[in-house]
């Protein structure tokens, strides 16, 4: 809970901090007047917090009829704390450019944003979300990747063949925040503590409440919701308001 | 003269007499004390400290949080820790769980750790001044201060000041450490960590006594040159050696090798193998499951395989004809201590795997080296070079004797005066930067450094900063109740006949045994309580996966049945915990029992999502197969097992379902009548 609100917190701190204005530039005039731009790889990604992403962030301008755009000026805002390298540049032959993400020191969703400048001077933008995990979070996905993942993610890798397609009962994806974000904390915490049955889900569940500490299953429902996809919003923000 | 005259006045009026002295001291002295306390209106603190309270004003629980709300100067004083903090002074909101929602520094509450925040302060992890009251001088290092605060991504290193296990919250901090063995980074430089265990390596350079038999000296000489052109994956670091060094070394080398008592089958002519043999080669290189340990680049060029021993994808470019062979008949002949184990290969196996082996080459690797015969005076130059460049750190060489301590201890890097430290021009002037750095390009802090190049990701040197950045001297100041001391290898070693054989399969590359050996297959502390005795031999004649998942298998090593009894009958007589008697009678089951155990499996438990009992209708593949369980375990083990399974394997992933008695019973009636019908019909 505590953690998923903290995303919430990053979340209004990048719309609270927009930093840096776009650095002026001096491009030769793109190919053609840019309509859009989309992102093409590296949103979504999970880091632990102050550490560069794995994969860089890769958008591409558009012109109306869909054509990529080369020579367009890209810049990316970044909430504080986060690091572009570079911050803005110039779209190359393929309309693409590339840049990388350092996390700031704070944990939960980074929203960046890129921005190309499309007809007369308004400028046209594309949202990146990023996942920047703190400690909890990041001791929850240790744990996930140990006991949860092999169910509950349906990908396999190299190293681990994903037995979600043998289960009756399908597990959800920790990332499947629609589902996820409907049960409450204290549902999930009984779900992990004493298996499906206790929420009447499937005994395919095992319970876990004597294989990990309450802390450490605490820290597993932190990175739930640091997942989620829609983000998790908790309810009780009573004093989060100001009146 | 009209001033002077009304300054003599004021004057007159002021200080005319001693009373009017008098009282005009007492105010102007009064007046000084107020300014005192006025003084801090215009620290940071206070400013922030306001700025909290305007920003509480408005919430709905403004009350509780304004009586926990202390003004003035906070500190957290904790002598034996050597901690005075001030940072909640301005940081007045750390333990204000409510108001996770606010984002500005510095009235953010502390994220979930599992330490109290009063109990060791904030310096013990973040670093920087304690003691300081602004801004600038608590988080960066400024004139007077050595030590800035440490940047989020080598935050875990803090943890690893107390902690010498594996968190599993400090992946990174574990990678690191791991690298450092990994790396041999700890042959030449010394690091102990705070309760006093050195780091010992775990890479396993090879010896260079009989080099002159496994390689030519045009090999030496490009993989000195250039290590990763041979192999993406080599340990070893590049010396930036120019073609006069690289050539004197590699006949130094060369000209030390005395031939090894490699034997078994001699070098045949050397036929290339046709296609088919070379197809039945990779199946025997397959079968015998070499890729567990070694990776071969395939066409696509992804490696696959382990990393444990060496990658194969040129090794025919390096191998000397017949010289695989031979090694393969038996390792320990040419290295003693080397983790591959000696297979009993027949010859016919041994050509077969030699001859794909000896196929995997790349002429392009040796075809621009042309070295001619070497002079005298280039080995004695070559010996010199080994000596400077410190070679016997990590190889054995015959007439070197490995240098002590070859490059400087790193067992208090961590808190390295910045004073002390020569950085390189525009590098930040910090002791992350200048770790790192070293790590990633060690020559360009001068080129008469010796320290060579190493082919790093990334996250691999942000690992090994964060493994670095925790040898403060801190660490070994703090009071040893707060230390959580790592597992470091112990140097168990199994005694006998059967103590010599596991030495010769090498049975600790992979497995563990009372806290030596590998992790990548299970660990066999209690195997000899597990399992059944024939199972056990059959399994040694012909290993057979329980886990059909799994890529790295156990390979089949070719014993004799007098071998197989000798390991069979030592694992069971020695490998036991005393929490299960295995030899203790188990009343044989009734079918009523059975059936329960039937349904506990399918519905209470559901242990199909795992295990696979019936193989045409369960699927689930995290757990072992269990279709032969009952051939393979004992009845007290099973039992023991249910009831709680980590306390036979610490760490295993088999969820602890508290199980009754008489549901652990019923369940073991079950599994043990899964005896399964191929193994009877053999």
């Amino acid at each position: 809970m505590r953690t998923a609100a903290m995303g919430v917190v990053a979340l209004s701190l990048v719309l609270a901090n927009c930093s840096r204005p776009p650095a002026p530039l001096i491009p030769k005039a793109p190919s053609a007047t840019p309509a859009a731009i989309v992102e093409v790889s590296g949103g979504k990604q999970l880091a632990t917090i102050g550490t560069p992403l794995e994969q860089p962030i890769v958008v591409q301008v558009n012109d109306a009829h869909g054509t990529p755009v080369s020579g367009a000026s890209v810049w990316f805002r970044a909430p504080n704390g986060a690091v572009m390298q570079p911050a803005w540049g110039i779209t190359g032959s393929d309309g693409q450019f590339t840049t990388s993400l350092t996390i700031g020191s704070i944990a939960g969703r980074y929203k960046v944003s890129a921005a190309t400048e499309g007809a007369s001077g308004k400028s046209v933008e594309v949202r990146i979300d990023e996942l920047a995990l703190g400690f909890e979070e990041n001791q929850g996905k240790q744990w996930s990747d140990l006991y949860c993942s092999r169910c509950h993610d349906p990908e396999s890798s190299a190293e681990r063949v994903s037995n979600f397609d043998n289960l009756n009962a399908k597990p959800h994806a920790f990332s499947d925040g629609a589902f996820l974000n409907k049960i409450s904390d204290e549902d999930l915490l009984a779900l992990i503590q004493h298996g499906g049955p206790a929420l009447n889900k499937s005994a395919e569940m095992p319970p876990y409440g004597r294989t990990l500490s309450k802390s450490d299953i605490g820290a597993v429902l932190a990175y739930i919701r640091a997942v989620a996809d829609p983000p998790f919003e908790p309810k009780e923000t009573v004093f989060a308001q100001r009146q | 003269m009209a001033n002077r005259s009304r300054l003599a006045s004021i004057r007159e009026t002021l200080f005319g007499d001693s009373a009017r002295a008098f009282g005009t001291l007492g105010i102007l002295l009064l007046l000084l004390l107020a300014v005192v306390p006025a003084r801090d209106q215009f620290r940071e603190w206070y400013r922030y400290q306001k700025g909290y309270l305007r920003l509480i004003g408005g919430r709905g629980d403004a009350v509780t949080l304004k009586r926990r709300f202390a003004g003035g100067i906070q500190q957290t004083w904790i002598p034996e820790l050597g901690v005075v903090d001030r940072c909640s002074s301005c940081h007045v909101a750390m333990k204000e769980a409510t108001l996770r929602d606010v984002s500005t520094q510095p009235f953010r509450p502390h994220p979930a750790i599992p330490h109290s925040l009063t109990a060791f302060g904030c310096v013990m992890c973040h670093r920087g001044q304690g003691v300081a009251t602004t801004v600038e001088e608590a988080h960066r290092s400024t004139l007077a201060w050595e030590e800035p605060m440490i940047p989020a991504r080598y935050l875990e290193s803090s943890c690893g000041q107390c902690h010498m296990d594996k968190l599993t919250g400090t992946p990174r901090l574990n990678a690191g450490r791991g690298l450092l063995s990994r790396y041999g980074c700890v042959h030449c430089h010394s690091v102990s960590l705070p309760d006093g265990t050195k780091l010992a390596p775990s890479d396993d350079p090879p010896p260079l006594t009989h080099i002159a038999d496994k390689t030519t000296r045009e090999w030496i000489y490009a993989w000195l040159k250039n290590p990763q052109a041979y192999s993406g994956t080599a340990t070893m670091p590049n010396f930036q050696l120019n073609d006069n060094d690289a050539r004197d070394i590699s006949a130094f080398l060369i000209s030390q090798s005395t031939p090894s008592a490699l034997s078994g089958a001699a070098p045949e002519a050397t036929a290339t193998p046709d296609a088919p043999a070379l197809q039945a080669g990779a199946s025997a290189y397959g079968e015998s499951f070499c890729a567990s340990c070694h990776a071969i680049q395939n066409a696509a060029g992804l490696l696959v395989g382990g990393d444990l021993g060496p990658e194969l994808t040129k090794i025919g470019a390096k191998a000397k004809p017949g010289w695989i062979r031979q090694w393969v008949h038996n390792p320990k002949d040419y290295d003693p201590g080397t983790a591959m184990p000696h297979y009993r290969f027949d010859d016919k196996q041994l050509a077969l795997i030699g001859g794909f082996l000896e196929s995997k080459t790349d002429s392009d690797f040796l075809a621009n080296v042309h070295l001619e015969t070497a002079t005298a005076g280039q080995i004695a130059h070559g010996k010199q070079l080994v000596n400077e460049n410190g070679c016997a750190s990590c190889h054995e060489i015959k007439g070197i004797r490995k240098p002590d301590s070859f490059a400087p201890d790193l067992t208090t890097v961590g808190s390295r005066p910045l004073a002390k430290i020569v950085f390189v021009a525009g590098m930040e002037h910090t002791l992350p930067a200048y770790i790192e750095g070293k790590i990633k390009q060690p020559r360009s802090f001068g080129a008469a450094l010796k320290m060579p190049q190493f082919s790093l990701s990334v996250s691999q040197i942000d690992a090994l900063v964060t493994a670095l950045l925790a040898q403060t001297g801190r660490a070994f100041s703090l009071p040893s109740r707060l230390r959580v001391a790592g597992h470091p290898m112990s140097n168990y070693e199994p005694a006998g006949t059967a103590g010599r054989l596991m030495h010769e399969l090498n049975c600790f590359s992979c497995h563990s045994i009372n806290g030596r050996g590998g992790d990548m297959a299970p660990d066999l502390t209690f195997e000899g309580s597990s399992v059944q005795r024939e199972w056990l031999l059959a399994f040694f004649k012909n290993p057979n996966t329980l886990r059909p998942t799994l890529i790295r298998r156990m390979p089949k090593f070719n014993v004799t049945d007098q071998e197989s009894a000798v390991l069979t009958d030592y694992i069971l007589a020695v490998y036991q915990t005393p929490s299960v008697d295995k030899d203790s009678a188990w009343p044989s089951p009734e079918p009523a029992d059975i059936e329960r155990g039937r349904q506990l499996f399918y519905s209470k438990y559901a242990c199909q999502a795992c295990h696979i009992v019936d193989p045409k209708k369960d699927k689930g593949y995290i757990g072992p197969t269990l279709t032969h369980v009952g051939s393979r375990l004992n009845a007290a083990w099973i039992y023991q097992w249910l009831r709680a399974p980590q306390s036979l394997r610490h760490g295993t992933i088999e969820p602890d379902r508290q199980m009754s008695e008489a549901d652990a019973n019923a369940l073991t009636a079950f599994l043990m009548a899964q005896k399964g019908q191929e193994a009877k019909g053999k």
